[in-house]
């Protein structure tokens, strides 16, 4: 059995390679933008990508405001005290209205939040670096609703965007000081006298080893002691110092006095850690199906190899997956059930919908199952087929016709005005005097929407679709047949 | 007996079998059926299924619990709430303020003045008031204690409970239309790990609306999702989906039908009345459907509350009667229960607005033949307050126990994720 992770041979690389290419390390693209793609060869497109060359998006979320929430000052607090001691209702009243009123707008700032990045995901220039920045929000899953602070989830956003391709080993040790984990995950009352287990279990459970990869409860305890004191003060990390525990831990066969970070050293000497890491990276970027395809073990076990010979860094491992045989091997290709987030962002970038209401893209992508700084738990979505019930999948349906026509289910058409062109999709199809072959079109639109070549089946329905509406290509013709294509089950692989 | 019992099951079966359950019957058809039979109290009815229905009904916002069941007998309920306190059955009436509605057999305590339709249902015998329900350490957050209440984890983390029942019970094979919620979302109650709740505002939601587009559209689209796996029994995900899509079909037709059918009462046009209308349309058509949510908001009375809150009542009230007569109409009654919470009540004291803030215990109702009728516990003291807030009696967990182990008749234990006593609140114990 040859190496799987073997670059592709060059004449393998063409159109549908890099569509693959596009949709998986980024949301797709129009058929020009893929035609780009296979312009440049398959090395200098893996690392557009991977490198993040593309224009960076000028919405970078600096509206935001990180003091909507704040301590009581000491004044407040006596007030308080005060008005509690004489009973005096109004005062009282009257402090709890005002918190309800922060809380109010940290709620509204979280909503906005949703909307900046999905709109960032469908503007911006280098896929990559959204896609890996949501990977990573599912990965070390954080939820607004348990934390109430929308400043922690846009910082935590942050330091997960930057360090997305950088090193897998700088991220953890981000999150293990990140105000929003470790209010999260109760760190923030991980006290020596009395440990709290909660980040030092997830630590090893779900964001380094795996549940039962090469550690034990005794582990996890002496973990906790190690993460004692890590809190945060307003929006910063805090150490505590009085809260540590200095004295000796015993961690997987090593002893020594180790602080939250020399837990985290021993944590990534193990070699459970690479294999899961690329398991996950596996699992989202090149195949979610209930069991691996053929080489796929062999190819998580190299992958988790490069990891740990790249010491943790991200981009090379990256680089060598998207050029790989066994990336683009047929059984990887629509191997992949869409996120709600990927169907969306997709849509609009591939088809060149308009994006119409963000608001109505978030609302969408909460019916789906997928809201953004609201993962279901620590462990994150569960993904893959989680992803496509009875009710999801109409929802899924209704929102590609939104995206095509501007209707919706409640009957309203916010951005309904804005014109879909669909005509550019078939562009490069026309012959002589611009003349389209509906023919052509029917195969050309569906193969480009499906992401691979469609039933003999399909077509024949497409075709005899578009025969009883007139039988030749317009927009409108086409938008028809695009809610057709969109609405098949196969739409929803990627 | 059993031989007919058991013929119609298979034919529910039959009727209801999805796609992607083709190979495999939902387990917990099976297991209630164990239970149902062996259960005289339900007697089975003609044309009726015997599977067990649960109804539940979410007051948003934090339902005003002491006027809701209000203990007029109680001085220290008037002192605490002067302008909104409730006036007994015959004390001096003021500002032509209605007196709370007696209860038979609970001295001092009355229903809200507007809950006469639930009145009605309680001097039927058939609304269980279980008092001071809570739990430890309460949250006044209308968010966490919302989903302390859903996940039944006092750390609001994790699955639904609702959901985690059906996890526990149906060995991984959720049938995608076990849990029906009548709203833009589902209720976080009702997600399981691998159950999966449908939600919709109206049924013509439950579509594809593409075909509204234009009517060419509605043929060709039906070919492409009705197909189902092409005979592809495989474990692709392109089967899966197709599987799921026909099955998506299926239940569309299947509570499209179901709910536009004429109800066999009128009903109120409260938006509650709406949902219960529909739900019961889908119990009434044998939809195998074993839990349904519906919820109404508006209950966050910080201020001016006597009219707002006396609206909401009269929804409540009034919607839970149709909707109990339109059971017992078409003699599904006895196969229902339905619940009714909130995720916290309010302070004892009234605020300077008129209004009650954020509290703690509250009275949850239990509606349906089965459920022990009649007031059921302690009413928590009015003076023994945890920092102004009454304490509770009865853990909200004991109640979903006893909803799991005497109606659902499965164990509590996996479900609530710890050993909850279930709460005597159904005739069946003892």
């Amino acid at each position: 059995m040859g190496n799987p992770l073997q670059p592709l041979a060059r004449k393998d690389y063409g159109y549908a390679a890099a569509q693959h290419l596009l949709n998986r390390a980024g949301f797709g693209g129009t058929p020009a933008q893929v035609r780009a793609l296979v312009e440049l060869g398959l090395d200098d497109a893996v690392d557009y990508l991977v490198e993040f060359q593309g224009e960076r998006v000028s919405n970078e979320g600096f509206d935001f405001r990180g003091d909507i929430l704040r301590e009581q000052t000491p004044e407040e607090r006596e007030t308080l005290r005060r008005a509690r001691a004489m009973n005096d209702a109004e005062t009282i009243a009257r402090i709890e209205r005002e918190r309800q009123q922060r809380q109010n707008a940290d709620r509204a700032q979280v909503a906005a939040m949703k909307r900046w990045w999905l709109a960032r995901m469908i503007e911006t220039g280098r896929p990559l670096q959204e896609k890996l920045t949501l990977f990573w929000h599912g990965h070390f899953a954080t939820g607004y609703r348990t934390i109430e602070n929308s400043w922690h989830m846009l910082m935590q956003n942050g330091m997960l965007r930057s360090n997305c391709a950088g090193n897998f080993a700088d991220l953890v040790r981000g999150i293990i000081s990140d105000p929003a984990m470790l209010k999260y995950l109760d760190n923030d009352e991980n006290r020596k006298a009395s440990p709290n287990e909660n980040l030092a279990r997830e630590l090893l459970e779900l964001f380094t080893l795996g549940e039962g990869n090469g550690y034990t409860e005794r582990d996890i305890k002496e973990g906790a002691r190690a993460l004692t004191g890590r809190t945060f003060r307003g929006n910063e990390y805090f150490f505590d110092r009085a809260q540590h525990d200095t004295g000796g831990k015993q961690i997987m066969r090593r002893s020594g006095d180790f602080s939250g970070e020399g837990f985290v050293s021993i944590i990534l000497e193990q070699p459970e850690c690479a294999r899961f890491i690329a398991l996950k990276l596996y699992r989202f970027f090149v195949n979610d199906a209930p069991v691996l395809p053929p080489d796929g073990a062999e190819t998580v076990e190299r992958l988790a190899k490069l990891l740990r010979s790249e010491r943790y860094e991200l981009r090379p491992v990256l680089r060598t997956l998207f050029r790989s045989q066994h990336f683009h091997a047929p059984t990887n290709r629509q191997s992949i059930i869409k996120s709600p987030t990927q169907l969306i962002v997709q849509a609009v970038r591939s088809l060149g919908t308009p994006a119409r209401s963000v608001d109505r893209l978030v609302e969408a992508g909460d019916l789906m199952g997928q809201e953004l700084f609201q993962p279901p738990s620590v462990k994150g979505w569960p993904g893959g087929r989680s992803w496509i019930n009875t009710a999801t999948l109409f929802t899924r349906h209704n929102l590609t016709v939104f995206l095509i026509t501007g209707r919706t289910t409640r009957g309203d058409t916010p951005g309904s005005a804005d014109p879909y062109d669909a005509l550019h999709l078939v562009d490069h199809l026309r012959g002589a005097g611009g003349t389209l072959d509906p023919r052509e079109c029917v195969r050309s639109v569906s193969a480009f929407a499906l992401g691979a070549e469609p039933d003999p089946a399909r077509l024949d329905e497409l075709e005899a679709y578009l025969g009883s509406i007139g039988g030749t290509i317009d927009n409108e013709r086409l938008k028809a047949l695009l809610c057709l294509i969109t609405a098949m089950p196969e739409y929803q692989l990627c | 007996m059993h031989e007919s019992a058991f013929t119609r099951r298979l034919f529910l079966q039959r009727g209801c079998a999805l796609a992607s359950l083709a190979a495999t019957v939902p387990c917990f058809i099976e297991r209630s059926a164990l239970g149902t039979l062996g259960n005289p109290l339900l007697a089975s009815q003609p044309g009726v299924p015997d599977e067990r229905v649960l109804v539940i009904v979410q007051l948003g916002g934090g339902n005003d619990g002491l006027n809701t069941v209000v203990p007029f007998g109680d001085d220290g309920y008037y002192r605490a709430r002067p302008q909104i306190g409730i006036r007994g059955p015959g004390a001096a009436a003021r500002d032509a303020q209605a007196a709370a509605l007696a209860l038979d057999g609970a001295r001092g305590l009355g229903l809200h003045p507007n809950l006469t339709g639930l009145k009605s249902l309680y001097d039927e015998g058939l609304v269980g008031i279980v008092q001071g329900v809570g739990y430890p350490n309460p949250n006044r957050s209308h968010f966490t204690s919302m989903d302390i209440w859903q996940t039944g984890r006092l750390d609001a983390k994790g699955s639904g409970w609702v959901g985690r029942y059906f996890d526990n019970t149906c060995g991984g094979t959720p049938s995608p239309e076990a849990a029906i919620a009548i709203g833009r979302n589902a209720p976080l109650a009702l997600e399981g790990d691998l159950q999966k709740p449908i939600a919709f505002e109206s049924s013509s939601l439950f579509r594809w609306n593409g075909q509204d587009l234009h009517g060419s559209l509605h043929d060709p689209y039906d070919r492409i999702n009705r197909a189902g796996d092409g005979g592809d029994a495989g474990d692709s995900q392109k089967a899966f989906l197709m599987r799921t899509a026909l099955d998506a079909q299926l239940s569309s037709d299947r509570i499209r039908s179901a709910v536009s059918k004429k109800p066999l009462v009128t009903y109120p046009g409260f938006a509650l009345a709406n949902q219960l209308k529909m739900i019961a349309a889908m119990i009434r058509d044998g939809m195998p459907t074993r839990v349904y949510y519906a919820s109404m908001g508006g209950f966050d009375t910080h201020g001016g509350q006597l009219g707002t809150h006396g609206n909401l009542m009269r929804q409540l009230g009034d919607s839970l009667a149709a909707f109990q007569r339109d059971l017992k109409e078409s003699r599904n009654d006895a196969r229902v229960t339905t619940m009714v919470f909130s995720e916290f009540g309010r302070r004892v004291k009234q605020n300077a607005s008129g209004g009650t803030d954020h509290g703690t215990a509250a009275p949850m109702f239990l509606i349906g033949p089965h459920v022990r009728s009649g007031v059921l516990g302690t009413h928590p003291s009015l003076t023994d307050l945890d920092a102004g807030d009454l304490r509770h009696t009865v853990d909200f967990r004991s109640v979903y126990a006893a909803v799991l182990e005497d109606w659902l008749k499965t164990p509590s234990e996996k479900v609530l994720r710890g050993r909850f006593p279930a709460a005597r609140v159904f005739e069946t114990r003892g």
